[in-house]
């Protein structure tokens, strides 16, 4: 059965039945990575584009790594590289990127909306590596499968996403994709980094780490912007930790097992303690391994759901 | 040359009329209201307009016409040609040109521009000069070489101690101060702020930006005299102060663009720029509040906000587009659609809004129904349904939300300065 949309602009509205396909079909690529031959050739003579506007190592060499493994041809298209910068429009830059004939884009844009803009001058099949605040599906795909992997289900399962929710692209699409999957999920941090009329969505807001710790199974710990306006939304990273600072002290208080997902870079010592992120209770690393599979899966699925975009 | 208009019902408020009678134009000038003779009808050229309304020349008091600076997405000449086909004889053109319209100089430029069109230029200074919220522009020049009101729109005028200055200086030419209103520290969103930006993940614009600087220009014009308007209102809130300023007898009037009357944040889902627009598409109880506005005559006209942008500056993503959308041909159309035919205004409130009270902000005449009086007036069709179709708008720029959309109501013909839009062409007459 195949994939309801043939893209993946995010997880919003996505039916679930959608959802347990890729994670599912993400295990059987999980067992390839595990094979000493680590390809399959589903892919073979697919052209895809990683059109990254906004720099992120990790999650393009993840889409790069999942796209070898299925044997597609790829094109790396980067800022540094970008003619965006030499006053060619963005809407110019992906039709030249179109004649050269793709089957799929991966785009990362620091604008929200991104990936729907190019579903209208674009015919390739678009999969949203990261848009703005907006979404980043594959993430939440990567962060369900781990709890899944680690826990046998997501159905009944109290997720928390903690951190700097408002600036967060992860927390949507985790939201979306968590609750289609039957879980519940809640929001915890400072007031200032939570958005707008978010219960709106059906998701609790804590403002207290220990509580939300305590009526939690999975702590999904977002990662603090340093950078982020300059002390308008919080005073101090120091302050932050030592209000929502996830630590093995404060976990221990309540003497439970609780699931801890990074999406990850960590920023040790102000989100969560290296104690924690090096911890038991962590799947940090599978879910590095995971997001190939994950991607491999959205790939997979996009890329041969219709011969009609076969080129 | 002389015309005769057939058929028409002529309403004007500013006189009372409202009355089938034929126009005789001759030279430009009506010759006769009504009693038209056989023999003066064979002399004319007769346009039967039966059954169609003819009011007074719209106006629209916030457009911006690009020249100088971005001649590539509006000039002075199509502007206007943009507003004769809209059913507007008159604008206001805003002073965020580049160089700023903050001198004599670049007021006389505008108006030499626009000296043989049908449509009537009337530019408005900047406040300050550059727009850059320090030092007043030369007002007193600017009022001597034409300009008929002042504004730093764009961005709100900076300061509380600026704007005070600069209501008080013009209140000896009594020129409005135009108020782009919206707090700059609360600025920079690309859309509303409400749970449709949650959702889309859009930084945001909260209403409470528009209302923390109408509040506080309201107090300082109680304050320090002059006259303040508010442009392109937007916010349910910023109603309500506005009317209860009103009833304390403050001089403050206000504008609501067909945007903000007719279209909501959920407009933003598409991540369509054609939707971005400062100030932000609010949500349905703002419209709601503009519609009511308007009712009890909170909010005293209807301005387009004609903000022309080309394609290659427009169509980017959503969150660099530029703000602002054409307006000045669907303007009537969704006036008519969303304001008459679903009686929320009268026809005679609809001329008011569009025609009278703009003029009255900005101290220019009313043009009137009366042999001798020169011929400025719009003939409109309040039954036809049409499709706007952007590529045959006049304007250089195609940034229209509004692009299919049916509606109902339209400008016929515009008649001004001796010349006549009619069937998609001027012509003299
Ligand atoms: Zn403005």
């Amino acid at each position: 059965m195949p994939l309801t949309s043939k893209h993946l602009l995010g997880l919003h509205g996505v039916p679930r039945e959608d959802i347990q396909m890729i994670l599912d079909t993400a295990t059987t690529f999980r067992e390839v990575l595990d094979r000493p031959i680590k390809k399959v050739p589903t892919l073979k003579g697919k052209t895809i584009v990683n059109l990254f506007f906004e720099n992120s190592t990790r999650t393009r060499i993840s889409f790069e790594l999942a796209q070898k493994r299925l044997t597609a041809d790829t094109i790396n298209f980067s800022t540094s590289t970008s003619a965006t910068k030499k006053g060619e429009t963005f809407k110019d830059t992906v039709r030249n990127i179109e004649a050269m004939k793709v089957d799929m884009i991966v785009v990362r844009h620091q604008s929200a909306g991104v990936p729907q803009f190019l579903t209208r001058i674009s015919d390739a099949n678009i999969i949203n590596a990261g848009d703005g605040r907006h979404e980043h599906p594959t993430q939440a795909l990567l962060d369900m499968y781990s709890i899944r992997e680690k826990l046998g289900k997501l159905e009944g399962l109290k997720v928390c996403i903690v951190g700097d929710v408002a600036h967060s692209r992860v927390a949507l699409s985790n939201i979306y994709g968590l609750q289609a999957m039957g879980a519940q999920v809640s929001v915890c941090g400072p007031a200032t980094l939570i958005p707008w009329q978010i219960e709106k969505l059906g998701v609790k807001v804590y403002h207290n780490i220990d509580k939300a710790i305590k009526e939690s199974d999975v702590l999904n710990v977002l990662r603090i912007q340093l950078e982020r306006d300059a002390g308008v939304s919080i005073p101090s990273t120091r302050e932050y930790h030592k209000y929502f600072g996830v630590t093995k002290k404060r976990i221990d208080n309540f003497n439970k097992d609780i699931l801890i997902l990074h999406p990850g870079p960590i920023n040790r010592g102000v989100e969560i303690t290296s104690e924690v992120a090096d911890g038991p209770y962590q799947v940090i690393l599978n879910q590095v391994t995971n997001g190939v599979a994950v991607r491999m899966s959205v790939l997979y699925l996009l890329g041969t759901m219709n011969t009609n975009n076969l080129r | 040359m002389q015309i005769v208009l057939k058929g028409i019902t002529l309403v004007n408020p500013a006189q009372n009329i409202n009355e089938a009678k034929d126009l005789l134009i001759k030279d430009g000038v009506i010759e006769k209201v009504g009693d038209i003779l056989e023999e003066e009808l064979k002399e004319s050229k007769v346009y039967d307009f039966s059954g169609k309304y003819c009011v007074p020349g719209l106006y629209d008091m916030h457009v911006h016409l690009r020249e100088p600076g971005k001649e590539h997405a509006e000039t002075v000449e199509t502007g206007c040609d943009s507003a004769a086909a809209g059913g507007f004889t008159g604008v206001a053109a805003m002073p965020n040109t580049s160089p700023c319209t903050d001198s004599a100089e670049v007021i006389r430029f505008i108006i030499e521009k626009a000296k043989d069109h049908l449509v009537d230029v009337n530019p408005i200074g900047a406040v300050t000069v550059g727009r850059k919220g320090e030092a007043l522009a030369p007002i007193a020049e600017m009022v001597e070489a034409g300009a008929v009101g002042f504004s730093d729109d764009g961005t709100v005028v900076k300061t509380a101690a600026v704007l005070r200055s600069a209501l008080e200086y013009s209140s000896m030419y009594d020129a409005p101060i135009i108020e782009h209103c919206e707090d700059e520290s609360l600025a920079g969103g690309a859309m509303n702020e409400s749970f449709v930006s949650t959702q889309l993940g859009l930084p945001s614009i909260p209403t409470v930006a528009e209302d923390l600087i109408v509040m506080r220009d309201i107090i300082m014009t109680e304050y320090a005299g002059g006259r303040v308007h508010i442009a392109h209102i937007s916010s349910k809130q910023s109603v309500e102060f506005v009317r209860e300023a009103k009833k304390k007898g403050i001089k403050v009037t206000a504008e609501v663009t067909p945007h903000h009357f007719t279209l909501t944040d959920e407009c933003c889902k598409t991540y369509d720029p054609n939707f971005k627009m400062n100030p932000p598409l609010r949500s349905k109880e703002d419209v709601d509040a503009m519609i009511e506005g308007l009712k009890d005559g909170t909010i005293d006209c209807i301005a387009s906000d004609h903000a022309p942008h080309a394609s290659e500056d427009k169509e980017v993503e959503f969150v660099y587009s530029p703000n602002g959308i054409i307006g000045l041909e669907t303007q009537l159309g969704l006036a008519v659609s969303e304001l008459l035919h679903k009686k929320h205004l009268t026809f005679e409130q609809l001329v008011e809004k569009l025609s009278i009270n703009p003029r009255k902000i900005l101290n220019l005449p009313v043009p009137k129904f009366e042999a001798g009086e020169k011929a400025n007036l719009t003939i409109i069709d309040t039954d036809v349904v049409w499709t706007a179709d952007k590529s045959e708008f006049k304007s250089i720029s195609k940034n229209s939300p509004f692009d299919k959309r049916l509606m109902t109501g339209k400008s016929l013909a515009t008649i001004n300065n001796n010349k006549m839009f009619f069937e998609g062409e001027f012509r003299e007459i």
